[in-house]
């Protein structure tokens, strides 16, 4: 008998995380890392966006936005170490970097959510 | 991964022993891998907005700052390679869907490029409506 693993649960996260990351994700990099930067579009103001993000459905969109897609990026890259590298001896390790950093995230989104 | 029990009776199990390169030989493994390795642009792209966010509550010196340092040519071409493993992501989580859930209409299984459709459309709904509240005027 093996016992109850908590794969399950990881596993949910991990598939919420990418369809959120799969949808949302991509126009934000756009947005912000390509098209403001090389100017294909005009830099939003600082109080057109401020207001934006203080309006309580952005606030709920903005925390999930930045939470969930982490634990995605967990579960993936935790894999991708197992199997791509083979650091099978190191598996504590990559686990307490990918989960504790996804959780740091999440502690922070929230913090920054509240604060704003 | 757990390790069958070897007993004096009962040898360890042979396995073969794997390149750690296992996954460059082949297009379909450097594949996998390439997907899997999507998850790092989204978990960058989660950091730079929550640094966006930093910026918009330290006041807009720092927002000025937050923009100005997005301009770097390093990170502008970080970004492009960020950006195209993101629709790689989008693209592979999208068409796994029909895979994932096959539907099926009059006991016969509709076509993957329907069942993956709808996915596509709300891709760009949901990125003109962000756009859009970004970009209007205020």
């Amino acid at each position: 008998m093996s016992k109850p693993s908590n794969e399950g649960f990881f596993w949910l996260l991990f598939s919420a995380g990418g369809v959120v990351a799969a949808i949302f994700i991509p126009v934000h990099l756009f947005l912000f890392g390509l098209a403001f930067p090389l100017g294909w579009l005009p830099q939003p103001s600082y109080e057109h966006l401020l207001a934006l993000a203080q309006s309580p459905l952005a606030r709920v969109y903005l925390f999930v936005l930045c939470s969930i897609p982490l634990f995605h990026w967990a579960h993936r890259f935790r894999f991708t170490l197992y199997d791509g590298l083979q650091v099978k001896h190191l598996n504590e390790v990559i686990f307490v970097f990918c989960y504790g950093g996804a959780l740091l995230g999440t502690l922070l989104s929230g913090y920054l959510m509240l604060r704003m | 991964m757990t390790q069958l029990p070897s007993t004096e009776f009962h040898p360890r199990w042979y396995r073969a022993p794997v390149s750690t390169y296992w996954w460059i030989g082949s297009w379909r493994y450097l594949l996998f891998i390439l997907r899997e390795l999507t998850s790092v642009a989204v978990a960058w792209s989660v950091v730079m907005t929550l640094l966006l966010l930093r910026a918009l509550l330290n006041g807009p010196e720092a927002y000025a700052r937050f923009t100005h340092r997005m301009q770097s040519p390093v990170l502008i071409a970080f970004n492009i390679i960020a950006f195209c493993f993101l629709l790689l992501h989008t693209i592979t989580w999208f068409n796994l869907a029909p895979r994932a859930m096959p539907v099926r209409m009059n006991g016969k299984r509709v076509p993957e490029f329907l069942v993956a459709a709808p996915n596509y459309v709300l891709w760009v709904i949901a990125s003109a409506a962000i756009a859009w509240f970004v970009l209007r005027p205020s």
